[in-house]
């Protein structure tokens, strides 16, 4: 059992991070998720393991320094939020392309542009659609608690380097920002130069006496080799989604409606279903913990169950809605419910919300 | 003296370093890129410290320079290297790690970059290629590129005028040579910083002395940045025949862009 604590999600990520034995942390200051440079940086994690903690000049530079940092085979995070993320995007698109392992964090605020500090969920499209250049995915896990904000750190890591990709952490300012019961993990040793070296050996951190040279590029001028690169990036994309999906299902087996929700808007939507079910409705949750990968077969395991339609609730004017879409393919019901500018929705709308547009009265 | 004699080991006065690989260079016959990759691996292989380098190469003509190095290497995105290079030497302080990059990619789209990493005085070594132009994307107006020179974006030449009046009165301006050189060297983070050439025997010498201080201060933990220009050319966008090049840069390039020291061990030069 590991020590329990009271902390706000962006410091748990924070702590997380240290304990999971991550060895730099390269990050710029943006509302809502400042906590995580603030906290890295009072604790002083180079004193405790040996991390790197560094205030880059951009989030454009933050993300290069992971680039780098994360081709020579260390475990590396940086975190943002909305705009900022923006502006790791082209570091993303390369990071895809090299194939470098990564976790960032993006504590998600209103947009368009500049936007609002206050909580949001409309990156869900620039975080599991892309939102660089080429055909690519980064891993997407949703926490819907600081519990989860802390674990998915580790979880994060795990996958990042069993794909040799990045793993986003996608919450929100309400995440980041709320205080809450966090049982932390043990420290774990970062990993030695040697136990890199012998691990990764794609890692570029020196040539072993003299041999072949490593590289880590994103570029190939010859098309027939490009076009390998690619279907061997889907060939693992294919693979992690039939391996990695992660959901949470709360009182759907007997339910004939269903709210759809992650993060912030799971634990309303969880409410919403205890109102619901109080109110003798057959209401459950689907809480898609891994954003990319999608739960598509669990909401078509739904359907073929008896599921008679889908409420897609989110902090977005419709985001995700299509995903759940694409799993129904019109067999059912599916429409979205979402408060958005910072503004949180109440379980009481959400579920009036699934009476008026998807169950009918 | 018959070719079998020439060949003989003990005949054998230059070879290729150790640290470049096979592949063929391809950049255009006369342009200085390749002389200034042999030199750093001439650099690198004497200083024996092969397996415990790291290049970065930038977006630009010489972003496959990883391909030539027998070290490892990273590429960069477009202005990045100093970033990336950063990113490598905060986890691998006992390395050695190097950016290579030319003046579109340093000095314009990663002025930023550039600035902050020579700011923060990271222990790596950067290494500027000036042409004064863009060269891959076809002979572009680069930041460098001098006042009154033709290239595919300023093809009546580069105007650096600032508008007489108040307002804008319609004169095209595309701003004055960016010397990114002396200003990086005004910044307390920088510990060596030089401008060299590699366009005849004896400036090749020089710059290699250059390269090699710029490395061995990194190995030697003077913390700092270590900043080498190259002035170089680019005789296909300057549309010149190589010799023609070389001159023209000695008569155009260097009275803007003059050679040598501008800070060595943390202290400006004096003139």
């Amino acid at each position: 059992m590991g020590e329990l604590k009271l902390m706000k999600g962006n410091e748990a990520l924070a702590e997380a991070a240290i304990r999971y034995g991550a060895d730099a942390y390269f990050g710029y200051p943006i509302t809502p998720q400042s906590e995580v440079i603030e906290y890295l940086s009072e604790q002083n994690p180079y004193e405790r393991t040996g991390m790197v903690v560094l205030q880059a000049e951009s989030e454009l530079a933050a993300i290069n320094m992971v680039y780098g940092a994360g081709a020579s085979g260390k475990r590396v995070m940086t975190s943002s939020s909305s705009p900022g993320v923006c502006l790791k995007q082209e570091g993303l698109a390369y990071i895809a392309g090299a194939e470098i392992p990564c976790v960032f964090a993006d504590v998600v605020r209103g947009g368009p542009g500049l936007g609002t500090i206050q909580p949001s969920q409309a990156d869900y499209f620039q975080n599991t659609k892309g939102g660089g250049n080429g055909d690519y995915r980064n891993l997407v896990l949703a926490p819907a608690s600081v519990q989860e904000m802390c674990d998915f750190v580790a979880l994060g890591f795990d996958l990042a380097f069993k794909y040799r990709m990045a793993a986003c952490i996608l919450s929100d300012g309400a995440i980041g920002q709320m205080m809450e019961k966090v049982v932390l993990p043990d420290q774990k040793p970062r990993m030695s130069d040697e136990e890199i070296k012998a691990k990764y050996p794609w890692a570029i951190n020196g040539r072993k006496n003299g041999t072949q040279h490593r590289i880590i590029t994103s570029l190939d001028l010859d098309s027939a080799k490009m076009e390998e690169h690619n279907i061997h990036l889907q060939k693992k994309y294919k693979e992690i989604e039939e391996n990695e999906v992660r959901y949470e299902m709360i009182n759907c087996d007997d339910a004939e409606y269903v709210f759809v929700a992650y993060g912030s808007s799971a634990r309303i939507a969880q409410k919403s279903v205890q109102l619901g079910r109080e109110a003798g409705l057959k209401v459950g949750l689907l809480r898609p913990i891994t954003l990319w990968p999608y739960p598509t077969k669990a909401i078509d395991a739904l359907i073929k169950k008896g599921v008679k339609g889908f409420l897609s609730v989110e902090l977005s004017c419709g985001q995700m809605i299509e995903d759940v879409r694409l799993a129904c393919n019109g067999r059912v019901k599916a429409e979205h419910f979402g408060r958005v500018g910072g503004i949180i929705h109440t379980p009481e709308e959400v579920l009036e919300a699934m009476k008026k547009q998807i169950i009918g009265e | 003296m018959t070719v079998e004699d020439i060949i003989k080991p003990e005949n054998l006065v230059y070879q290729k370093s150790k640290l470049l690989t096979n592949k063929p260079f391809h950049y255009c016959p006369g342009c200085g890129h390749g002389t200034v990759h042999r030199i750093i691996a001439e650099v690198l292989e004497e200083l024996g410290v092969g397996d415990k380098t790291i290049g970065v190469s930038p977006v630009g003509c010489a972003v496959m320079a990883y391909d030539y190095f027998d070290v490892d290497f990273a590429e960069a995105a477009h202005g990045r290297a100093p970033a990336v290079a950063t990113g490598i030497k905060r986890v691998w302080p006992d390395k050695v790690v190097f950016s290579y990059q030319g003046d579109g990619d340093l000095a314009a789209i990663g002025t930023c970059e550039t600035i902050h990493t020579c700011n923060r005085g990271e222990n790596i070594t950067m290494i500027f290629v000036n042409n004064g132009i863009y060269g891959m994307t076809g002979g572009q107006m680069a930041p460098t590129t001098l006042e009154g020179m033709k290239t595919a974006t300023t093809p009546y030449g580069r105007k650096a005028t600032l508008p007489a009046g108040a307002g804008f009165d319609g004169i095209p301006n595309n701003g004055y040579p960016l010397h990114i050189t002396e200003l990086i060297a005004r910044l307390p983070g920088t510990k060596y910083v030089t401008r060299q050439a590699v366009y005849d025997p004896a400036h090749v010498r020089n710059a290699k002395k250059a390269i090699r201080k710029a490395f061995e201060n990194q190995i030697n933990g003077k913390s700092g940045v270590n900043f080498v220009e190259i002035v170089s050319n680019c005789n296909s966008n300057w549309k010149m025949e190589p010799v023609a090049a070389n001159k023209w840069l000695v008569e155009n390039m260097l009275p803007e862009y003059p050679l040598g020291d501008i800070k060595v061990d943390g202290k400006l030069v004096e003139k």
